[in-house]
């Protein structure tokens, strides 16, 4: 199994691919993760890769194989979605992290063609804004907690309950509460979209 | 034990604890700053020495010094610093050690956090160093293991040689068993230690013998081996041996090919590869950054008479530069044995918006370099000679602070040359505090004794920001946590002879500005300190967000387009907008002309 996570510097996408990639080990998988750690850091676009599996490979995942696309943000779930494969379910944080370049004039961020595209481009796609429920939870910064609630109701392959254990594990502990339910609000909403 | 997720960074680092290292050093680098950064957490517990060093040339003198005495020791660098640490290296593996001394030096072909993509493999070459190329965390936690034996047995430094790929790979891996050793640790006077032309003829000849004997040894390496059978040969190291795996299975040829893994590029194992060439007269040899496998098979070749048609980088068939992964892999493999590989085409997709990393929200940087710009005159010619850390992003739009930026501490130096090729061009010198201290001295010493008017701006933000906030002299902690007097940046500068030295917070606009209109003004050498913590030490607390008068706002947008921060946006026609991220530093204060931005005091 192979999941792509995509967003930006800052929002989690490192610490929500150990997570995952922990949780597997504990159930007895294999595990190879890939992240870029460096300049991309600040306020870049960030790529973390999770391979789980047995008798596994290399650490990156090729074009159109992915299984799952966690993206953490709106254009760049677009920027990765090469990877998805035909088959594959994304799910995609509708907040936007619009860089400075649009506001300069540099370039543009298309909301809805972006959106569009990915409608249109894959077949089990689920949108979430995951920065609200996160807000709802208590903390607009529990954006992982979020999608790794979420992903766990889309991806039966992992246990629950050992994804949560995992994501508390790396937390402080006042922060915890916050954490549990944003994961339980990400669970609940694709509990709903996919009912 | 179980197994668990570690990086391969700290897979190195938990080898390295179970080889015995007793004194670690290093100086922070992308990818390869968290071998050093687990090792100092564990220093104490297991009993043994870490040291972040000033730069990469000390930090290997360091390690040199305590293998000389008979110390397991271990230094840990990214490819460029070792062009920094050559010196030692190239004399110090002539001299030899005592106890193993291993470098562990991370490539980064992409690049993706470096300046080139050099490759240490090829530079081993070049020193005379035996190399190890691991290709993922597992290997790479039993080499280190391995390359200490190595070491000590023929009395070599031995390298390191993992990726970005593999520092930064997590895997499931299973920690090696730690077991103290006790290895007598003493300097002996009268030995082979000092370096002299009689005294080198004779060691390099030794050097020469054991580098040969040991390229016997590594072919029966157990990180060196053939496997799987068939007409197609494809030869392999490092990462790349994954992605050659992976892309026969894609290619449905994986029964069909015999792959030969080299881990150990130098000294390159002859006899191993001997055999396998003359069973294969086609191949291809699949590498990243440069043609080292193939160099040696080429030349090995030549040497046995073996005629042979081989593939890779010099017939393109292999990307030359940039790094590999499985679908140019895929690719690679699919042209060369004839087989088709299905693609898909990719719909259009809609315009994405430009995404680059810049200085964070409530960065010290953006307001010092606001500052250098407003001093310079905005439509000034200066030229503004830059450095390595967070602080090249002040080569982004709106700030575009940054016209050069080299190798670390050529700031300082390259404003000279530019000054000295065309007198009377103004030139503003920036760099950080850490890399001040890493090659900074050096140039100012150069400017005061030959009498260059240089204007220099140190960024001091307390910290190797860039890196993932490691400390260095400036900010009076190590590597082990221990608290010790600082260097005060402003006493070195005394010391270097330089007369005109002023220390300004940077968010303080006009005092700023003025400082740096001074030290432009001044007749000689002139230096100012911006002084303001990284925003993202644990021990800065960020401000609350400043607020936007909509009344007194007139939608000029200036605070938005001057700066660039990326915590203020503005879509047309409407106010700006103050995002969360703001960390209430106050410089759009001082941009906005209408006094429209409140709050953020100081
Ligand atoms: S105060 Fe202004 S410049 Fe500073 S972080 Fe906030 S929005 Fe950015
Ligand atoms: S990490 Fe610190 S120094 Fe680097 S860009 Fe961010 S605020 Fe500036």
């Amino acid at each position: 199994m192979d999941i792509i996570m995509c967003g930006v510097g800052g929002q989690g996408t490192v610490l929500t691919s150990r997570v995952v990639g922990e949780a597997a080990i504990k159930q007895g998988y294999e595990v190879r993760t890939s992240e870029i750690i460096g300049m991309a850091q600040r306020e870049g676009p960030v790529v973390s890769q999770v391979r789980i599996g047995t008798k596994l490979h290399g650490p990156l995942i090729p074009d159109i194989s992915a299984d799952y696309l966690l993206g953490f943000e709106l254009a760049e779930a677009v920027r990765n979605l090469d990877k998805l494969n035909g088959k594959g379910r994304a799910l995609v944080n509708t907040h936007m992290v619009v860089p400075p370049t649009v506001y300069l004039g540099i370039s543009n961020y298309p909301e809805e063609q972006l959106i569009d595209y990915l409608k249109e481009q894959t077949s089990g796609l689920i949108l979430i804004n995951a920065n609200e429920l996160a807000a709802q939870a208590g903390s607009s910064k529990a954006v992982s907690a979020v999608m790794l609630g979420a992903f766990a109701t889309l991806c039966p392959d992992i246990d629950e309950t050992m994804l949560l254990k995992e994501l508390l594990a790396r937390l402080p502990e006042r922060v915890q509460e916050i954490n549990t339910r944003a994961f339980r609000l990400g669970k609940e909403f694709v509990e709903g979209e996919t009912r | 034990m179980a197994k668990q997720l570690l990086l391969g960074n700290e897979a190195i680092a938990w080898g390295a604890i179970a080889a015995g290292v007793k004194v670690a050093t290093a100086y922070p680098g992308t990818p390869s700053t968290e071998i050093f950064s687990t090792l100092a957490a564990q220093a104490k517990h297991y009993g043994f020495h870490a040291e972040w060093c000033v730069n990469e040339k000390v930090a290997l003198e360091v390690a040199y010094g305590s293998a000389i005495s008979g110390a397991r020791t271990l230094v840990t660098m990214k490819q460029v610093g070792l062009n920094v640490a050559a010196d030692p290296l190239l004399s110090g593996t002539y001299l030899g050690v005592k106890g193993g001394l291993v470098l562990v030096v991370a490539d980064d072909p992409g690049p993706h956090s470096s300046q080139t993509e050099q490759d240490t493999r090829q530079f081993a070459g070049f020193a005379k160093v035996p190399v190890l190329d691991p290709s993922d965390p597992q290997e790479a936690m039993e080499m280190v293991i391995e390359a200490f034996d190595i070491s000590e047995k023929y009395h070599l430094p031995v390298i390191l040689r993992p990726t970005t790929r593999v520092c930064h790979v997590g895997q499931d891996v299973e920690l090696p068993e730690i077991t103290s050793r006790n290895s007598e640790v003493r300097f002996e006077k009268g030995g082979d230690w000092v370096i002299f032309p009689s005294v080198s003829l004779r060691k390099h000849g030794e050097l020469l013998e054991s580098l040969k004997a040991l390229g016997q040894e590594f072919s029966t390496s157990r990180f060196n081996y053939r496997e799987g059978q068939g007409e197609y040969a494809i030869a392999c190291s490092g990462v790349s041996y994954h992605y050659v795996k992976e892309a026969l299975h894609r290619l449905n040829i994986i029964d069909n090919t015999e792959i030969l893994k080299i881990s150990t590029p130098y000294p390159f194992p002859e006899e191993l590869a001997a055999q396998y060439l003359k069973k294969h007269e086609r191949l291809l040899v699949i590498e990243e950054q440069d043609p080292v496998l193939e160099d040696a098979m080429l030349r090995l070749a030549g040497k046995i008479g073996l005629h042979l048609h081989l593939s890779g980088k010099h017939d393109a068939m292999v990307p030359g530069t940039g790094e590999l992964n499985v679908d140019l892999v895929t690719r690679a493999i699919a042209n060369w044995s004839g087989n088709n590989i299905k693609t898909r085409q990719v719909p259009a997709k809609p315009e994405l918006p430009l995404r680059r990393p810049i200085l964070c929200a409530g960065c010290p940087h953006r307001a010092s370099f606001y500052a250098i710009r407003k001093a310079a005159g905005k439509k000034s010619d200066t030229v503004f000679t830059g450095d390595i850390g967070c602080y090249t992003l002040g080569m982004m739009p709106p700030l575009s602070a940054v016209d050069t930026c080299l190798c670390m501490g050529a700031a300082i130096t390259q404003a000279q040359g530019i000054g000295r090729a065309e007198p009377g061009r103004q030139t503003i010198a920036v760099l950080g505090d850490s890399t001040f201290f890493h090659s900074g001295i050096t140039g100012v010493i150069n400017a005061v004794y030959n009498q260059y008017p240089l204007t220099l701006v140190i960024l001091d933000n307390s910290t190797t920001a860039m890196t993932g906030f490691q400390p260095h002299p400036g900010t009076g902690q190590t590597a082990t946590g221990e608290i010790v007097a600082a260097i005060d940046l402003q006493k070195v500068l005394e010391g270097c002879g330089l007369t005109f030295i002023k220390t300004v917070d940077p968010v303080n606009l006009k005092e700023a500005v003025a400082a740096i209109k001074e030290a432009l003004a001044y007749d000689g050498p002139a230096v100012i300190i911006m002084k303001r913590a990284c925003i993202n030490l644990p021990e800065v607390k960020g401000l609350a967000p400043v607020v936007i008068n909509i009344e007194k706002c007139k939608d000029c947008g200036l605070c938005v387009t001057e700066i660039g921060c990326p915590a203020l946006v503005m879509e047309t026609g409407q106010k700006p907008q103050v995002l969360e991220s703001c960390a209430g530093c106050g410089l759009c204060i001082e941009v906005c002309p209408f006094d429209a931005i409140q709050g953020g005091d100081y």
